[in-house]
C-alpha cells in the first residue's frame, strides 16, 4: 500500500496522485500509439470504435455519472452531429472546422431541450431528450432537399491539408498498414478525457456533483440548479455531437436511422456497465460495448432457436444488463475493479461491508 | 365542421388512452418517486394477455377482462416484489434507468413469445358503429371513452376515502412518516405497483380493438403518455387525463389540417413538440400540483 503525503489542498484534486501514477497513464498512451504498428486492420477499426464510443460515452457520464440525470435520446445528438459534420463537409468546410462546429450546434440544440426540460425536476429531461429524439429523426427523414430523406447521405473522406485522413498508411519496413483515422480519434479521446477530467475538478464540474448528491444542499451551497444542470446537458449533448461527427466516417453512409433508441440504450449501458460517476468507468463501458457483440454470437449458438430467430435478442439483452448491473453492481466494472484493489491492499483484512450503501426512507423534494 | 367534430370525436378518444397510461405512471411517480419508463410497455403486455386469454376461453370476452386484469395486478406486484424493492432507497436516477431497462427485457419478452406481428381479438362490440345524425361513430371508440372515464371516477373515489388509498397517499408523501405511524410501507409499494400494472391492463383491454396488439404498441403510446403527464403538470390524475386529450386532439387535427399542406409528417411529431412548447411556456404544467419543497 502506498501512501501519498500530502503538502498541499490541491493534492486532492490533482490529476494524478503521483508519479508512479502519472507513469501508468503515460505507458498506456504509448502503448495505443504504437499499437497500430502491429495490429491488423479489424483490430484497428475496433480500437477506433472503441474509442468513438468512448467519447459518446464520456458525453453521457458527465450527465448520467456526475449530474445524475438520464437522457434516453442521445442517440439523436450522434444522428446531429454526424449530419450537421456530413453536410459541412459537403460544402468544402475543412474538417478541423466542421467537427467543432458540429459540437457546438449540438451543445446548442442541447442547451434549448435542457432550457424546456430542466427547470422543473431532472425527471422532465428523460422524457424530453426522447421527444427530442423523435422530432430529430423525423425532421431529417423529411427534409429531403438538405439530408436526402430515406436515401441518406455519402459522407465525403475527412481531410486536413489535402491529406486523407481515412487512408491506411503503409509504414516502411512494417507489413501491415497504420490507419491515420485511428489516430485521429484516439488523441480526440485523449483531449476530450483531459477536458473533462479538468472539468470535474474545477468549480462548474464540483457543482454538477454536487448537484446529483442533493438539489437542496447544492442550492444551499451556492449553486445554480437550473445553471448548472444545463450546462452539463449541453457539454453532454456537444461531446456525443463530436462523437456522431467521427462515427459518420466510420460508417460511410448516414441514414435517418443510423442511430436509433437502442443505440440510446447501448450508451446508458456503457455509462451503468463501465460504472457511474467514474471517468475510468468510460473506457472499461466502452470495452464492454465493443466485446459484446462477439459475446452474443457466442450466446446464439446456445440459446433455443426460437430465442434467437423471432428477433429482439440484443434488446432483451441490453435491457437485463443494465437492471443487473444496477441491482447487483450499481458503481459497475470500476467498482468491482476498486474492490479487488482494496482486496490486496489490505489483504486479510478487506471487509465486504466497506462498500456497503447506505439506504434511506425516501424523503421527496416535492411538496403536495 | 362537421369533420372538425368527427375529428374532434376520434382525437378525445386516442386521448383518452395517452390519459388512461399516463394516469399509470403519475401513480406510481406520486408514491414512490420512481418514473415508470415500462408503463407503456405494461399496456402492452395488458393487450396481449386480453388476446390470449380471449383466445383460451373460445372468446368469453368478460371473462377474458378480469383474467387479464388479475394477472396483470399479480404481474405488478411481482416486478415490485422482485425488482424494485431491491432498489428502495437508491437513488431516482438509477431507478429511473431500471424501468426503461426493464421496458426493452418486456418488449423483447412480448417479442419471443407471441412474435412480430400484430394480433387482434373480437369483442361484442368491435364492428358496431353508432349513427348519431351526420356523425358514425364506432362503438369501440365510445367504449375507450366511458371506460376511462369509469376509471378515472372509481380511482378518484379510491385515493378520496378507501383506507388503501389513503395510505398510498401518505406513503408517497412521507414515506417514513407513513412508517411510524403504522403503514407497512413495502406492501403498499408492492400495491401500488399491482394498481399501476392493473390500469395499464385495462388500457390494453381497451386498446386491442383498436390497434391490435403488438410488441412495439408500448413504447410510442408510453412516450405520448408521457407527454401527457407532463404537459397535465406531474402527479396530477387529472392533469394526465387532461393531457392525454389534449394531445390526441392535437394529433387528429395536424393529421388532417397540416400534414396535407406541409408535407412533413408533423402529425407524427406534434405531441413532442406540444411537450417542448409547454415546458418552455409552463414548465409546471397546465395543472400545477407539485412545488419544490423549501428547506
Amino acid at each position: 500500500m502506498r501512501f501519498v503525503l500530502k503538502t498541499s489542498y490541491n493534492r486532492d484534486i490533482d490529476v494524478f496522485r503521483d508519479r508512479v501514477h502519472f507513469f501508468w497513464y503515460f505507458l498506456l498512451v504509448l502503448v495505443m500509439l504504437i499499437a497500430p504498428l502491429f495490429a491488423g486492420t479489424y483490430f484497428q477499426s475496433q480500437l477506433t470504435l472503441l474509442f468513438i464510443s468512448a467519447i459518446a460515452g464520456t458525453g453521457l457520464m458527465v450527465l448520467v455519472g456526475y449530474t445524475g440525470l438520464v437522457s434516453l435520446g442521445h442517440a439523436a445528438f450522434l444522428l446531429l452531429g454526424a449530419y450537421v459534420h456530413t453536410l459541412l463537409l459537403k460544402y468544402h468546410i475543412p474538417f478541423v472546422v466542421s467537427l467543432p462546429l458540429a459540437a457546438i450546434a449540438c451543445g446548442v440544440f442541447g442547451m434549448i431541450v435542457g432550457l424546456a426540460a430542466l427547470r422543473t425536476t431532472g425527471v422532465y429531461l428523460a422524457i424530453a431528450t426522447l421527444a427530442f429524439a423523435m422530432i430529430v429523426e423525423q425532421v431529417i427523414k423529411n427534409w429531403k432537399s438538405l439530408t436526402g430523406g430515406n436515401n441518406g447521405l455519402k459522407v465525403s473522406d475527412p481531410t486536413i491539408f489535402g491529406f486523407d485522413l481515412q487512408s491506411d498508411v503503409r509504414v516502411f519496413g512494417l507489413d501491415s498498414e497504420v490507419s491515420i483515422f485511428y489516430y485521429v480519434c484516439f488523441v480526440i479521446l485523449v483531449l476530450v478525457l483531459f477536458l473533462i477530467v479538468n472539468l470535474l475538478r474545477a468549480p462548474t464540474g464540483r457543482s454538477f456533483i454536487a448537484v446529483r448528491d442533493s438539489e437542496i444542499s447544492a442550492q444551499a451551497m451556492g449553486v445554480n440548479l437550473t445553471a448548472a444542470k444545463i450546462r452539463s446537458f449541453s457539454l453532454s449533448a456537444a461531446l456525443t455531437g463530436i462523437a456522431g461527427g467521427l462515427m459518420a466516417h466510420q460508417i460511410g453512409h448516414l441514414f435517418p436511422d443510423s442511430f436509433t433508441i437502442v443505440d440510446s440504450i447501448k450508451l446508458l449501458m456503457l455509462v451503468v456497465v463501465g460504472g457511474l460517476g467514474s471517468v475510468h468507468g468510460v473506457i472499461f463501458g466502452a470495452i464492454f460495448l465493443i466485446l459484446l457483440p462477439e459475446a452474443i454470437s457466442v450466446l446464439k449458438g446456445w440459446l433455443p432457436q426460437a430465442m434467437v430467430y423471432r428477433g429482439g435478442l440484443e434488446p432483451l439483452i441490453f435491457g437485463s444488463i443494465l437492471i443487473l448491473f444496477l441491482v447487483f453492481e450499481p458503481f459497475g466494472i470500476y467498482g468491482r475493479w476498486q474492490k479487488i484493489l482494496l482486496y490486496f491492499n489490505q489483504f486479510p483484512l478487506y471487509r465486504k461491508k466497506t462498500f456497503k450503501r447506505q439506504r434511506s426512507f425516501l424523503r421527496t423534494e416535492r411538496v403536495h | 365542421m362537421d369533420t372538425f367534430i368527427q375529428l374532434f370525436l376520434s382525437g378525445i378518444s386516442a386521448g383518452c388512452v395517452y390519459g388512461l397510461v399516463a394516469m399509470g405512471f403519475v401513480l406510481i411517480y406520486k408514491s414512490t418517486e420512481v418514473v415508470n419508463f415500462s408503463q407503456g410497455d405494461l399496456v402492452m403486455l395488458g393487450a396481449f394477455f386480453a388476446v390470449t386469454f380471449s383466445q383460451w376461453l373460445n372468446g368469453n370476452y368478460w371473462l377474458a377482462v378480469v383474467f387479464t386484469v388479475m394477472a396483470m395486478a399479480c404481474l405488478g406486484y411481482g416486478v415490485e416484489r422482485i425488482l424494485f424493492r431491491r432498489l428502495m432507497g437508491e437513488p431516482p436516477f438509477s431507478v429511473l434507468m431500471v424501468t426503461i431497462g426493464l421496458g426493452f427485457v418486456l418488449r423483447a419478452v412480448a417479442g419471443m413469445i407471441w412474435g412480430h406481428d400484430p394480433q387482434s381479438m373480437s369483442t361484442p362490440y368491435s364492428d358496431a358503429r353508432l349513427a348519431w345524425g351526420d356523425f358514425l361513430l364506432p362503438v369501440r371508440d365510445l367504449v375507450v371513452i366511458f371506460g376511462t372515464l369509469i376509471l378515472s371516477v372509481i380511482l378518484f373515489i379510491f385515493f378520496k376515502s378507501s383506507r388503501i388509498g389513503l395510505t398510498m397517499q401518505a406513503v408517497s408523501q412521507n414515506q417514513f412518516a407513513a412508517y411510524c405511524v403504522g403503514i407497512p410501507v413495502k406492501r403498499v409499494l408492492a400495491l401500488t405497483w399491482a394498481l399501476s400494472a392493473t390500469i395499464a391492463g385495462v388500457a390494453g383491454i381497451l386498446l386491442v380493438p383498436i390497434k391490435s396488439a403488438y410488441p412495439q404498441l408500448g413504447l410510442l403510446l408510453g412516450i405520448k403518455a408521457f407527454a401527457a403527464a407532463i404537459v397535465g403538470g406531474f402527479g396530477s390524475l387529472p392533469g394526465a387525463l387532461m393531457g392525454g386529450l389534449l394531445i390526441g386532439v392535437l394529433e387528429e387535427m395536424t393529421k388532417f389540417y397540416i400534414d396535407p399542406v406541409l408535407e412533413f409528417g408533423v402529425s407524427e411529431f406534434s405531441a413532442y413538440i406540444l411537450l417542448l412548447v409547454i415546458l418552455l411556456i409552463r414548465p409546471q404544467g397546465l395543472i400545477t400540483s407539485m412545488q419544490r419543497k423549501k428547506v
